[in-house]
C-alpha cells in the first residue's frame, strides 16, 4: 500500500507548548508518515526536546491537536505502549543494573528481540552486572541504544542518543539502526547535533528553529537544492543576482555565496567561463545556513556562525 | 564516494551503471539488494531502493519476483552508449576550457593526449568493490 493511503503515525495542528511568556513550541502543523527515519533537526533550545516531550506525553501541549496512532498520547496505555523514547540523559531506577533495564524492557515492549539485545550488548562492551549509576557516560548511552534498538518500537524516538560515545561506537549505532531498519521498517525520529554523521540515514528531515517547523523535505529532495560560490567578487554578483541568498562571506575581493539552487549543466558552463568555482552544501551547512536565515528574518540577531561545527555539541 | 552535491539515488544508479560497463557486474548477474547497498554505504534504505528502481524503469536491471535484481541482457552496450554521448559535454569541453584558461594550444592538447594514451598506469575501476 501507498504511504499516502495510510494514516499518518503522527498528525500535529497549530500545536503550541507555552511555559510562561515563552513559547517552547510555537504553531507546529506536520504530519509524520510511518515506516521511515525522520531528522529532526535544530539548534539547542529550538524547541525540538519539547516536541518529543509532547509527542511521547511526558509534558502536555498547551494548545493544538495532538495525534499519535490517531490518538491522544496522553496518559492512553494503547499508544504508549507502542512508542519507546530515549532521552539524552535517560534515568532509569536508583539500583538498577542494565541486565535489568534490559529485563525490564523487554516486558514493555511487544517486539523486544532479546538476540538483537545481546549482540549490541557484546558490541559496546556493557557491564550488564554494574549498577547503572557506576556506568560511565558512555555506556550510559550504550543503554538507552541498545533498548532503542531492541525494543524494535513501531515509534521510536531518540533524542540526541550519542552523550559520550565515541565515533566507534556511534558507528555501531548507525550501523545497527541501517541494518535493522531494513528488516523490520519502522518509524524512527533521531534527534541529532552530529548532522554530518547521520545526514545520510534519514529518509525526511524537519528543522525547528526558535519552535517553529522551517523546514519539512525529503532529504533527497534537499540535497543539490543548494550551492556555494566562489569567486571575483563582481562575478559572484552577478552569477547570484535574483536567487535567494542563504549566506554572504567575503575576503578581499573574493566573495563566496551560498544560494538556494538547483543547477543545470547550462548554470555550470557560464559559472565555469565566469571562473568561479561551486561546491555542494551538506546537509549540516544547509541547517546552518537555513538557521541562521530565518534569524535575520525574523529581526532576532543571528549568534555570529563561522563554522557549521558551531552547531555541535562536542561529546 | 558519495557527495553532497545531488540526491544520493542518483549517485547510488550511477555506481551501479559504473560497475555494469567495467564489467565488474556482468549482464544476466545478479545486483546487490537494496539492504546491501544500504548496509554498504550507510544510507537510508529507501533511498538505495530509489535509485535502483531508476535502473529497473530504464530497463537496465530487472527484477525476479522472489529472487532479486539482474543486470538486463544489453545494458552494457546501452550504457556504453549513453556515457560516449555524455562525453563531449562531460569531459572534453572542461577540458578545454581549462586548456584555453591555461594558454595551452589545440596542438599542445593533442600532444598531451597522446602522451596520456600511451601512459600504462591507465586506473580501471576497481572490480572487486563488492567482495568485501
Amino acid at each position: 500500500m501507498d504511504a499516502l493511503t495510510l494514516p499518518p503515525v503522527i498528525e500535529l495542528t497549530g500545536v503550541t507548548k507555552r511555559y510562561k511568556d515563552t513559547k517552547a513550541v510555537d504553531g507546529v502543523t506536520l504530519r509524520i508518515d510511518g515506516g521511515k527515519i525522520y531528522g529532526l533537526l535544530g539548534r539547542n533550545g529550538a524547541g525540538k526536546t519539547t516536541l518529543m516531550s509532547i509527542l511521547t506525553a511526558q509534558d502536555p501541549e498547551t494548545s493544538g491537536t495532538v495525534r499519535v496512532f490517531g490518538q491522544h498520547p496522553y496518559e492512553n496505555d494503547a499508544v504508549l505502549s507502542r512508542m519507546c523514547f530515549i532521552r539524552e540523559s535517560q534515568k532509569y531506577p536508583g539500583d538498577f543494573t542494565p541486565a535489568q533495564a534490559f529485563k525490564s524492557a523487554s516486558l514493555f515492549f511487544a517486539n523486544w528481540d532479546q538476540d538483537f539485545a545481546d549482540r549490541l550488548v557484546e558490541e559496546f562492551a556493557l557491564p550488564l552486572k554494574r549498577r547503572i549509576k557506576k556506568l560511565s557516560r558512555g555506556q550510559l548511552s550504550a543503554v538507552g541504544v541498545v533498548i532503542g534498538l531492541a525494543a524494535r518500537a513501531e515509534l521510536t524516538f531518540f533524542d540526541e542518543p550519542y552523550l559520550g560515545l565515541d565515533a566507534f561506537a556511534r558507528q555501531i549505532f548507525y550501523d545497527r539502526l541501517v541494518e535493522d531498519y531494513s528488516r523490520h521498517p519502522r518509524t524512527i525520529i533521531l534527534s541529532s547535533h552530529l548532522i554530518d554523521e547521520v545526514a545520510n540515514l534519514l529518509e525526511h528531515v524537519l528543522l525547528i528553529d526558535q519552535g517553529r517547523i522551517i523546514l519539512d523535505d525529503d532529504a533527497e529532495n534537499i540535497r543539490g537544492s543548494a550551492v556555494t560560490v566562489t569567486g571575483e567578487e563582481t562575478n559572484v554578483a552577478a552569477f547570484t543576482a535574483g536567487r535567494t541568498v542563504l549566506h554572504r562571506e567575503r575576503l578581499g575581493s573574493l566573495a563566496s555565496v551560498t544560494m538556494e539552487a538547483r543547477l543545470g549543466s547550462a548554470d555550470r558552463a557560464r559559472a565555469a567561463d565566469l571562473g568561479l568555482e561551486l561546491s555542494p552544501v551538506s546537509l549540516q551547512q544547509f541547517v546552518v545556513r537555513k538557521t541562521t536565515a530565518a534569524a535575520g528574518r525574523a529581526g532576532v540577531e543571528p549568534r555570529t556562525v563561522t563554522e557549521p561545527s558551531e552547531l555541535e555539541v562536542a561529546p | 564516494m558519495l557527495d553532497d552535491s545531488r540526491p544520493i539515488f542518483l549517485q547510488i544508479a550511477e555506481l551501479i551503471e559504473g560497475d555494469i560497463v567495467a564489467g565488474a557486474l556482468a549482464e544476466e548477474a545478479q545486483a546487490p539488494s537494496t539492504n546491501e547497498f544500504a548496509a554498504f554505504y550507510r544510507i537510508n534504505p529507501a533511498t538505495a531502493a530509489k535509485g535502483i528502481n531508476k535502473l529497473v524503469d530504464e530497463g537496465i536491471l530487472y527484477k525476479k519476483r522472489g529472487i532479486g535484481m539482474f543486470v538486463a541482457t544489453g545494458a552494457r552496450t546501452r550504457l556504453l552508449e549513453r556515457r560516449r554521448e555524455e562525453f563531449f559535454h562531460d569531459f572534453v569541453q572542461p577540458l578545454t576550457r581549462e586548456a584555453r584558461r591555461l594558454g595551452i594550444s589545440a596542438d599542445a592538447l593533442a600532444d598531451m593526449i597522446n602522451r596520456s594514451n600511451s601512459d600504462p598506469v591507465l586506473t580501471e575501476r576497481s572490480a572487486g568493490r563488492w567482495m568485501h
